[in-house]
């Protein structure tokens, strides 16, 4: 009897102990990631150089490898300084931003960082009651007339400084389409929304998901959103949405969430269940005809092997280009502002630009680069149709990533969007946008 | 009298690190944030003047916020509940002095060896509507969805029921704001099956102290079965009761890692928390004070458990 009292009373004793390691475990992993990777990283830099802590989420594939290559050409070029990618994995980036802001606020940050242009970028560090965090940019780094006016407008402070150099430029407003799916049927890619409808209609008729949507994070709900919108409001109105020139109680914003109900009804059922590039199998599989997603769908094609897929703007989307892209700022109290100058500048530049955008998949942000050197990885087939779109589209930003809108007035939308989803509440979800608006000020 | 004195220093010097590093980083920090949630520090400037209660009103206007509480009360109620009930029938099915009991008294104990993390993945494959489950069972996706049902179970203010609430100007409970939000079952689930393992190993150690001596006396008092366990057996175990409320309870309050693994908040708000609320309102809306706000109340929520829990423990000890 003892004995066996003495023996439960190890199991317990035991079971504590797991109890308490897994609650320190998750309690300590996140901060420890920075240091871990960063100082692995910064191995790779030659003794006695100036080391240049680049913090970004880009962890593998593509985007590690390009700005790699960028690092490599710009150390190799500039000897004494090392850049290195201090990278934070998880979360899609809110693991990064996360560390990045507390050592923000710490007085302590990287010597530059990833960070989304626009908004996210404005009203998370430039455009501060206690005045930015950021230094601005003099042409010596950045020379605004190789940008677009759409992408110069929103990486600029309330003061006309330029805070961020865009690195890339993704398409948001893109659909994709199973080119077998629409032949077999004797369909063609929509270019309204009421084609989308009969086109879905007809798909959903022989049993196939007309629109798979993977909204485990409901970004990829919003993206559809902000495409109908652009399609009910064009691109003047849709800036409006974000300035305050058009008002969110606007009968076509009715229109638009009209339109998203109807389109509610075409996308799979396990919508909420599955991630971005989980709607993009079904896509490839045949059991969805149609996705609108970033063109960051793209790599995942490829990286699948799949050659059977077309794209097209997306519904009334034409001849506008939502952007959206990373940029690199350069902090006040940045350890190495010198270098780190330099640096972006080289980001800035076309050549920095050609080297990195082959491998993210994404497009320069500069308009006269395009033309990566012989030798180095080029532009796909996707790329290049982008690049000669972007140099004569209107540009729009991207809410859902960061560019239009304040990071709070986007979690007040998306709150907003997640209740609709559920209920499909037009007009209560109108109030509701429309009272976001109010609270970031307009 | 020297030697006491000398042992008092020696547990001083001892003691003396982890009470300064409480005092700093449990205590310290405590303080620090309700001071902030009291701030204006709603963005980089991080502007520390004061702003009295207008973060709190904020978060409590919040329609989410106030999902997030029903939520909690909802999860906290079944996964607690459901636990004690299983713990206590495994733990006297074990107590039968059966054959193999070390092994299964393992194989329940084991899944409490998994970080939330992957119960949590493991679970959503498990009942994913066109997976797992569902296909197992021969259940039909459409009916049977799991964490991704959007229904909140409700009385309704035109049911029977909901009419009686609403004469008492009551109406709100039998509304959606008091209901239960079905995809939170899936939750459960995964909560339960990694937790009442441990429930059953706490009920166990309690039952083995009991000694046989006061069945067998109930017994030849004419006590049937049931009525040993119910009015011998489960008093006795009281203590065991109360510690696994306090223990299961603080995991439920602070519950966020099995929310992200699982659902990420959705369909909707259904299995929204307000620890993943405080995480999006300080790092992702950079409204720190506002953060700070709902990480004091969820402190006072664990308060009201524990505070009470600590006081019935230190009267036990002192009878």
């Amino acid at each position: 009897m003892r004995t066996k009292q003495l023996r439960v009373a190890g199991v317990l004793v035991a079971t504590f102990a797991i109890v308490l390691s897994a609650c320190s475990s998750s309690a300590t992993t996140a901060p420890s990631a920075p240091s871990a990777s960063g100082s692995a990283a910064a191995a790779t830099c030659p003794s006695g150089s100036t080391q240049i802590e680049v913090q970004s989420w880009w962890t593998t594939g593509g985007e590690s490898t390009g700005l790699q290559k960028l690092f490599d050409a710009f150390n190799a070029a500039n000897p004494g300084l090392c850049a290195y990618n201090a990278a934070i994995a998880g979360g899609a980036g809110t693991a990064a931003q996360a560390v990045i802001k507390s050592r923000t606020l710490a007085g302590n940050p990287p010597d530059t960082f990833q960070v989304h242009m626009g908004h996210e970028l404005l009203d998370t560090y430039v455009n501060l009651s206690g005045g930015s965090v950021l230094a601005p940019l003099d042409s010596s780094v950045i020379d605004p007339s190789k940008f677009p006016a759409g992408v110069v407008s929103i990486i600029s402070g309330k003061d006309g400084k330029i805070y961020t150099v865009p690195m890339n430029i993704h398409r948001a407003n893109v659909l994709w389409y199973n080119k077998k799916v629409f032949s077999d049927n004797n369909l063609t890619p929509p270019t309204t929304w009421d084609e989308f409808n009969t086109t879905a209609a007809t798909l959903k008729a022989k049993g196939i998901t007309p629109l798979a949507v993977g909204d485990n994070g409901i970004w990829a709900y919003g993206m559809v959103f902000e495409t109908i919108l652009i399609s009910e409001l064009g691109a003047d109105g849709f800036n409006g949405l974000w300035t305050g020139a058009t008002k969110w109680d606007d009968p076509k914003v009715t229109a638009a969430l009209n339109e998203l109900k109807t389109v509610t009804g075409f996308i799979n059922a396990d919508h909420n269940s599955l991630s971005w590039d989980q709607a993009n199998q079904l896509v490839i599989d045949g059991k969805a005809a149609m996705t609108i997603m970033g063109d960051w769908a793209n790599g995942d094609y490829v990286a699948k092997n799949f050659t059977g897929y077309g794209w097209a703007a997306a519904p009334g989307n034409d001849k506008i280009y939502q952007a959206l892209a990373d940029s690199f700022p350069l902090p006040a109290k940045a350890p190495h502002p010198d270098a780190v100058k330099k640096l972006l500048a080289f980001m800035a530049s076309q050549q920095g630009q050609d080297i990195f955008n082959p491998y993210k998949g994404s497009i320069p942000a500069r308009i006269d680069a395009g033309n990566p050197p012989a030798g180095q990885q080029q532009y796909n087939d996707y790329q290049k149709s982008a690049m000669a779109e972007w140099k004569t589209d209107t540009v729009v930003p991207s809410m859902e990533h960061g560019a239009a809108a304040a990071p709070a007035w986007k979690s007040a939308i998306e709150a907003a969007l997640t209740t609709f989803e559920t209920g499909l509440d037009v007009a209560a979800t109108q109030t509701a946008l429309a009272a976001a608006a109010k609270d970031a000020g307009f | 009298m020297r030697r006491l004195t000398r042992d008092r220093l020696f547990a001083i010097v001892l003691l003396a690190p982890a009470i300064v590093a409480v005092t700093i980083f449990v205590y310290g920090m405590i303080a620090w944030t309700g001071w902030v949630s009291l701030s204006k520090a709603n963005d980089l400037s991080f502007d520390m003047s004061w702003n009295g209660l207008a973060n709190y009103e904020s978060i409590f206007a919040s329609i989410r916020f106030q999902i997030d509480l029903r939520n909690l009360v909802v999860f906290t109620v079944f996964f607690v509940g459901i636990s004690l009930v299983i713990g206590i029938v495994l733990a006297n099915m074990l107590d039968r002095k059966i054959r193999a009991e070390g092994f299964f008294r393992s194989v329940i104990l084991f899944p409490m060896a998994i970080s939330f993390i992957v119960t949590g993945v493991v679970w959503k494959w498990l009942l994913t509507p066109t997976a797992g489950v569902n296909v197992l069972l021969g259940l039909d996706p459409a009916s049977n969805r799991w964490f991704t049902d959007p229904t909140v179970i409700h009385l309704g203010t035109d049911s029977p029921a909901g009419k009686i609430l609403s004469d008492l100007g009551l109406g709100a409970l039998a509304s959606t704001e008091f209901g239960i939000p079905v995809a939170l079952f899936s939750l459960v689930i995964a909560a339960v099956w990694q937790m009442s393992g441990f429930v059953m190993a706490l009920y166990l150690a309690g039952l083995r102290g009991i000694p046989d001596e006061l069945r067998e006396a109930a017994r030849v008092d004419g006590a049937s079965e049931w009525q040993v366990f119910r009015r011998v057996i489960l008093p006795l175990l009281t203590p065991v009761t109360v510690t696994s409320v306090i223990i299961l309870g603080h995991i439920s309050l602070k519950i966020y890692d099995l929310q992200q693994a699982m659902t990420k908040a959705g369909p909707g708000f259904a299995t929204d928390f307000p620890s993943a609320f405080m995480w999006q309102t300080a790092f992702t809306d950079n409204a720190f004070a506002k953060g700070a706000a709902v990480g004091i109340v969820m402190l006072v929520l664990v308060a009201t458990l524990i505070v009470p829990y600590l006081a019935w423990s230190r009267g036990q000890e002192t009878e």
